[in-house]
């Protein structure tokens, strides 16, 4: 027991197994009256809500939403952020002259701007999107910078040798060899970019999951209210999960 | 910046300089020109001297000074306990291999989610007022803290714990004069990352439900439809939080590059 304990997976279990223990601790001292439960409603309750929120409150439409909202924000830091990226890789004098800017940019709280973007956009998904895109934009360049920058002499070479126009020198040598540093500031902007998305939904009460624990709370209904953030904390985790092995396997090998 | 080849530094910085002054002036006599083509809404792209005055407006008022106050208290303490509780729980995961097997990957996980939903739960538990925004920047910037002084500390290196150890120091005196010393640069990160989410929670909160600090005025600005104020809102509170950001960035590295 105790060598198994010591293993990974028994050091995991261990974990769950009193993360599981505290919830019951929890329910234990509502229901003793020690925990006020027009605070905090029963574990129990809140577990008995989630089918409830998932058929009544049309959870997994939102999830479509949300999950739209993502790929529309990601799809332009992939394209732009990587645009602009190598533009600034390519005139080295733009480099040093906005490397830093981007650097602070990503230092700034841009979610903040949201009433900004309202009032440009609308209280509509554009809205969500164009924040998800600004949140997540500046590791995509910065980490497109590094990639271009890193890549091996020997290899500009190579391309240099086979005479390559700076086209060709581009698509079949540098964006190849940055490809693991870009996908690395692919991901980092791609969590940047949902965890904004789902707070704007939230603060604008629009759109997908967001909206829906805004909803929830402003009905007073606990139990919904936690349970839909629960539910929200396991679609962010799935979502970085996912994004870190997309990662993983578009990695070329090394 | 060190792969710019220039034969001459001197020019080279030069003409950084001009590039940059070129950027600025070509985007705000963009802004200038948009302004007053009347191609968008109406007062969405106020004029520069709209958002100058109203700038010059915010920074002379009495109330903008009391409203940062509260916004900034709100962020020291939130600061304080996220950052204490996170640095607690990053050294003892640091330092102990099982309990960074149960426990971290938990945080790992967390740490990337979107915090401002929990701030219904954060107003049921500590009220309207200021509590729940302090307890929303505290929830934010626990994760980084925890996360960087977890990995700071598993990189000391072993001589200096084992020196600790010999000279027989308390567990405290081991935290404060090994663990925190050993991992300066670890926890200098950790905490810049923090108030940048901190600061994020804190007045993302304040937009939603408050009737005090920078996120209540933000809002104010956005609901009167008063844009110049709300630009230059906007411009204060990234100057102020890129200028900290860079600040802490510089206590963490300054006496590295002298060794350098």
């Amino acid at each position: 027991m105790k060598a198994w304990l010591r293993s990974r997976s028994g050091a995991w279990a261990f974990g769950i197994v009193t993360a599981i223990a505290l919830v019951l601790v929890v329910e234990l001292l509502i229901r003793a009256g020690l925990i006020n439960r027009f605070i905090v409603p029963l574990p129990s309750q809140i577990l008995a809500a989630i089918p409830r929120i998932v058929t009544e409150e049309n959870v997994l439409h939102r999830f479509w939403q949300t999950t739209q909202e993502i790929v529309w924000a990601s799809l332009l830091l992939a394209v732009i952020g990587i645009a602009l990226g190598a533009l600034l890789h390519r005139f080295q004098l733009l480099r040093a002259a906005c490397e830093t800017w981007v650097a602070a940019l990503a230092a700034a709280p841009i979610v903040l701007m949201y009433p900004l973007f309202l009032v440009i956009f609308g209280r509509s998904a554009t809205t969500i999107v164009m924040i998800g895109f600004v949140a997540g934009l500046a590791p995509v360049i910065l980490k497109t910078i590094e990639g271009l920058a890193g890549t091996r002499r020997v290899l500009i070479d190579v391309g240099r040798s086979f005479r390559l126009s700076p086209a060709k020198q581009f698509w079949k040598i540098l964006l190849p060899a940055a490809l693991p540093s870009v996908f690395v500031g692919l991901k980092l902007g791609l969590i940047f970019a949902m965890i904004n998305i789902v707070g704007v939904e939230f603060l604008i009460n629009f759109g997908g999951l967001g909206q829906l624990i805004n909803e929830l709370a402003e009905r007073y209904d606990l139990p919904g209210t936690y349970g839909a953030i629960l539910f929200v904390i396991l679609a962010s985790m799935v979502f970085f999960e996912a994004t870190e092995r997309l990662e993983r396997w578009l990695r070329p090998a090394q | 910046m060190s792969t710019v080849r220039s034969p001459d530094a001197g020019t080279s910085r030069w003409r950084v300089t001009l590039v940059r002054v070129a950027i600025v002036g070509t985007l705000l006599l963009g802004w200038e020109a948009l302004a007053m083509s009347g191609l968008l809404f109406r007062d969405v792209v106020p004029s520069l001297a709209a958002i100058g005055s109203a700038l010059a407006r915010v920074l002379a008022s009495a109330d903008f000074y009391a409203n940062l106050g509260v916004t900034a208290g709100e962020i020291g303490v939130a600061m304080a306990i996220g950052g204490a509780a996170g640095l607690a729980v990053g050294i003892l995961l640091g330092a102990n291999r099982f309990l960074s097997r149960a426990y971290e990957s938990l945080l790992y996980y967390l740490g990337p989610t979107p915090k401002i939903i929990f701030f219904p739960v954060m107003i049921m538990w500590f009220g309207v007022g200021s509590g729940s925004k302090i307890a929303m920047g505290a929830v934010s910037c626990f994760f980084p803290i925890a996360l960087s002084a977890a990995s700071g500390m598993r990189e000391i290196d072993r001589v200096l714990i084992r020196v600790g150890r010999s000279f027989r120091a308390t567990t405290a005196q081991m935290v404060t004069k090994i663990y925190l010393p050993a991992m300066r640069a670890a926890v200098v990160n950790g905490a810049r990352l923090g108030l940048g989410v901190a600061i994020i929670g804190t007045l993302l909160a304040e937009t939603k439900l408050s009737n005090r600090g920078v996120g209540y005025l933000i809002i104010q600005a956005y609901s009167t439809f008063d844009m110049p104020r709300m630009y230059a809102l906007l411009i204060v509170l990234f100057a102020l939080s890129i200028g900290v950001n860079a600040g802490i960035d510089r206590l963490g590295h300054a006496p590295d590059r002298r060794v350098r």
